[in-house]
């Protein structure tokens, strides 16, 4: 397998981005957006397959708080509490995708259980709150002077290369993913899947998979994010409103193509920006709306999100923008 | 334990009336779901815009109450309607998560909305009832009418759809909508009609809704993602199973509440979901 | 015989070269049938032949591609599908299509739903009734706990409470035991004889032959025969390929 030369130039460009020394607020945003790229990159390796999570959030707030309580109350530096975390994500994925899988739960059903799993780590977290900090969040310890590499806390450039290296390996899972029979067994089961039961495809196992995949890179994201941020409450960490927010960007940016999510991240979090500078803290609600409008209209027009603006014609065969089908 | 300890008795009865209300918006949802296939997920902010509805005549315009109500209702149903016409009509014919998630812009758009319009300040009614005891326990008045009227608003809608052409027709094209039009049944009219008649159940729901809790724009957040569940633990469009799902899931809550703390019985809930769904994937009362 | 269905009185269905199909799959290519008023006529032919597509043509749930179609001097392709019931036309579909959850009196309802029915529905309802007596006795059974011949029998009734002028019965025998087959067909002949209009569908070419006036013959979208009952029944051809005969 010869890796595609392009992306990883890509790479090696954005790496040098912290030399030109940029403002900090443009850094922040950079950093805030690939983060929120791996995120929706993470969210859509189901979600091109049909299985459509609603509920991704629960598995940022696993492994963010996960890795919080470790440093916070044991002192364990988040290097070792987000793996833990992440590992914590992917074991309440793979206890939740399990017996979905198995029983056939799919479709709406299948999103519907995720969401109860992303509410239930919401309520859970506002729940402890002795130890989160409940609805008003929690700040992770700040380092001892001196400390700041061990605790994984940096500075911006800092934050950029982690957060570049997160995005690679997402991009790179993708690349791998889509050369592995698995993600054509996958494409099998989203088109039939008992057809693809009976010419010998494992749903379950290949299902159980991509989610373990999928909600690692969430996780993985999750984790990273509160630390950059310093800061974790339950609505950015669970639920249903940052999962919504998953899959908008997953789906504005198109889901189907390895760079759709980081385009819709890169989408998202500008929009957040422009409307926080265009309607000012006056008019908080001036961004969900604007969100939301934007959704319902990707999906009146352009179901396959911006990168299916991209896409070669021949592809499309369907009259109707086949974006996921939901085997009911 | 006691059974008969008075505050358990409260807590069931309490789950009961609780349940009555969760029945209103799980009708609704499994009224449009069952017709026009497609799961409204902004349902319970439509609820919120009722509420704000009725706040907002009742204790800014200086409405009566009643008026405040009766307005409230058709509004909803109002929008109901135009999240179809506008939203799920377009994209009938699109896979149904295209749909769902494009109602799911709408909950973004209906909380935008009211956090600019209201802010995100919680608003009371403040209209309250007495009291009353029954035996050793004692009810909300508040919760007990809601309940009443909850149940008066189920039994219309099942005298709807089991006496009128228009409500058998509905019950019909649930299961088999390809030969609808060799009855002479306008699929797309049907569509509308169970769409105004949701949002008008989101309507009542409002009213019930809006005594018992504070509006505020994420008020939906607190009972929609539950009232999904109630409608997929009865199976998806199976109204009868979501109505009675809706007792159950109030019964754990505020049963789980009198023996824990609130947060925790939802996170019960919430897990018996999980768990229904697991030991019966197309919902409990499933045939 | 019923005041209900009186009204046939002079709709003629004319298809002239109609071609339909399924996205890139053409069924049909270029049928033309005609149904006088008051006769019975089938259409016959092997699986896959075009049969179930030609009467979804009729009843508006399939676009034809080309070709006209006309009831009455009506162009029926102007006429979306739900209206063409109240226009005189009712179809019985493939596999009965019943409500099973619903009652076999709410399936009556059902069919009954355009505006211009819903006066008459207590009239029909009865008419019906008296047609089948067992959908009587079973008036508050769930459509789907019934026998597939009292199914069957639902199902007409369910068509013919549009009060329509031509009745399109697709395989009203299929997957029902020979003697329950005699009934549906004796049905179908009395039917014909309160002066509805027939076209139906069959595999039995056998029965329907003798209960219909005409018939065609559809193979693979074409109309490969058609000629008086008695004709075809004779034909060496068609004994051959449908009669089992020699
Ligand atoms: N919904 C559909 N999509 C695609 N092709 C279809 C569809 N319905 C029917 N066809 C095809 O059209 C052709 C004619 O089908 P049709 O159902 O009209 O046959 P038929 O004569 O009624 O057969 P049978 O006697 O088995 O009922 C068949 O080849 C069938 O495969
Ligand atoms: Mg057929």
């Amino acid at each position: 397998m010869k890796l595609p030369l392009l992306p990883i130039l890509l790479l090696v460009l954005l790496a040098g981005v912290p030399l030109l020394s940029p403002p900090d607020y443009f850094m922040h945003l950079l950093i805030t957006a690939l983060l929120t790229a791996v995120m929706g990159t993470g969210w859509a390796m189901m979600g091109r397959f049909g299985l459509v999570s609603f509920g991704h959030g629960a598995f940022l707030g696993a492994s963010a708080y996960t890795m919080a309580l470790l440093w916070n109350e044991l002192g364990i530096t988040p290097w070792l509490g987000i793996p833990v975390g992440v590992l914590v994500a992917v074991l309440l994925g793979v206890l939740l995708g399990y017996p979905c899988f198995r029983l056939r739960v799919v479709g709406h059903y299948f999103a519907l259980v995720t969401l109860a799993a992303g509410e239930i780590v919401r309520i859970l977290v506002t729940a402890l709150r002795e130890h989160t900090g409940g609805s008003l969040g929690m700040t992770p310890n700040q380092a001892p002077p001196g400390g700041g590499f061990l605790a994984m806390q940096f500075d911006k450039a800092g934050f950029w290369w982690v957060a570049l290296g997160a995005w690679g390996l997402a991009l790179l899972a993708w690349w791998l993913l889509d050369r592995s029979m698995t993600s054509k067994a996958l494409a099998a089961i989203a088109e039939d899947e008992d057809a693809a039961a009976s010419v010998g495809i494992q749903v379950t196992r290949e299902k159980l998979k991509i989610t373990v995949i999928s909600v690692a890179f969430a996780a993985l994201a999750g984790a990273l994010m509160a630390q950059y941020r310093m800061y974790l409450n339950p609505e950015s960490l669970s639920g249903l409103g940052i999962s919504l927010q998953i899959v908008f960007s997953a789906i504005a940016g198109g889901m189907y193509a390895p760079f759709g999510p980081s385009i819709g991240a890169v989408i998202t979090i500008g929009l957040e920006e422009a409307l926080r500078f265009g309607f000012g803290t006056e008019f908080t609600g001036g961004a969900p709306l604007v969100y939301g409008v934007l959704l319902v209209l990707f999906m009146l027009f352009l179901p396959r999100g911006i990168a299916g603006l991209l896409e070669r014609r021949p592809q499309a065969r369907k009259p109707a923008a086949p974006a996921v089908q939901l085997a009911e | 334990m006691d059974l008969l300890d008075p505050f358990f008795l409260e807590a069931l009865v309490n789950g009961i009336l609780l349940g009555g209300v969760f029945a209103l918006p799980a009708l609704g949802l499994n009224l449009v779901f069952g017709v026009v296939d497609v799961v409204w997920l902004c349902y319970a902010e439509l609820v919120m815009v009722g509420m704000y509805a009725a706040w907002f005549l009742y204790t800014q315009a200086g409405w009566p109450l009643w008026a405040a109500f009766a307005v409230c209702l058709p509004l909803v149903s109002l929008l109901g309607l135009l999240l179809h016409l506008l939203v799920v009509k377009p994209l009938l014919n699109q896979p149904p998560i295209n749909q769902v998630l494009a109602t799911g812009g709408v909950l973004f758009v209906l909380q935008g909305a009211a956090t600019l319009a209201f802010r995100t300040d919680f608003r009371s009614l403040g209209v309250d009832m007495p009291p009353m005891e029954v035996g050793d326990v004692f009810v909300s008045g508040t919760k007990l009418a809601a309940f009443c009227a909850a149940l008066l608003g189920a039994a219309v809608l099942w005298a709807f759809l089991k006496f009128t052409y228009v409500g058998v027709a509905i019950r019909a094209i649930a299961r088999d909508r390809e030969v609808m039009p060799l009855m002479g049944v306008d699929p797309q009219r049907i569509y509308l009609i169970a769409s105004a008649v949701g949002g008008a159940l989101a309507g009542l729901a409002a009213c019930l809704l809006v005594v018992q809790l504070d509006v505020h724009p994420f008020v939906g957040l607190s009972f929609g993602p539950i009232t999904f569940m109630i409608c997929v633990m009865g199976g998806l469009g199976n109204m009868l199973g979501g109505f009675l799902a809706a007792f159950l899931m109030g019964l754990i809550i505020s049963v789980g509440g009198f023996w824990g703390n609130t947060e925790y019985s939802y996170v019960i809930a919430f897990l018996f979901f999980i768990l229904t769904i697991f030991a019966r994937p197309r919902g409990l009362f499933a045939r | 015989m019923s005041a209900a269905m009186k009204q046939s009185a002079g709709a003629t269905l004319e298809l002239s070269n109609i071609h339909a199909g399924y996205g890139d799959f053409q069924a049909l290519f270029g049928v033309s049938l005609r149904v006088e008023p008051g006769e019975a006529v089938g259409v016959v032919g092997p699986n896959g032949a075009g049969k179930t597509t030609l009467l979804r043509v009729i009843s508006g749930l399939l676009r034809p591609r080309a070709g006209t179609l006309r009831f009455g001097g009506q162009d029926l392709l102007q006429v979306p599908a739900h209206a063409l019931p109240a226009l005189g036309i009712a179809h019985v579909p493939e596999n009965r299509r019943l409500f099973p959850h619903l009652t076999v009196e709410e399936n009556l309802k059902v069919g009954a739903f355009s505006k211009a029915s819903r006066a008459h529905f207590e009239q029909r309802r009865d008419h019906v009734y008296s047609l089948f007596p067992r959908m009587q006795q079973r008036r508050h059974q769930l459509a789907g706990t019934m026998s597939g011949g009292e199914q069957q029998m639902c199902a007409i009734g369910r068509a013919l409470m549009s009060g329509p002028k031509i009745l399109l019965l697709d395989e009203p025998s299929a997957g029902l035991a020979p003697l329950v087959v005699q009934q549906v067909f004796a049905l179908v002949k009395r039917i014909r004889e309160e002066g509805l209009t027939v076209l139906i569908v069959e595999q039995n070419v056998a029965q329907v032959l003798r209960v219909v006036d005409r018939a065609y013959v559809l193979e693979t979208g074409r109309v490969a025969a058609e000629g008086r009952a008695a004709e075809l029944a004779a034909d060496p051809a068609i004994r051959r390929s449908y009669l089992g005969g020699h």
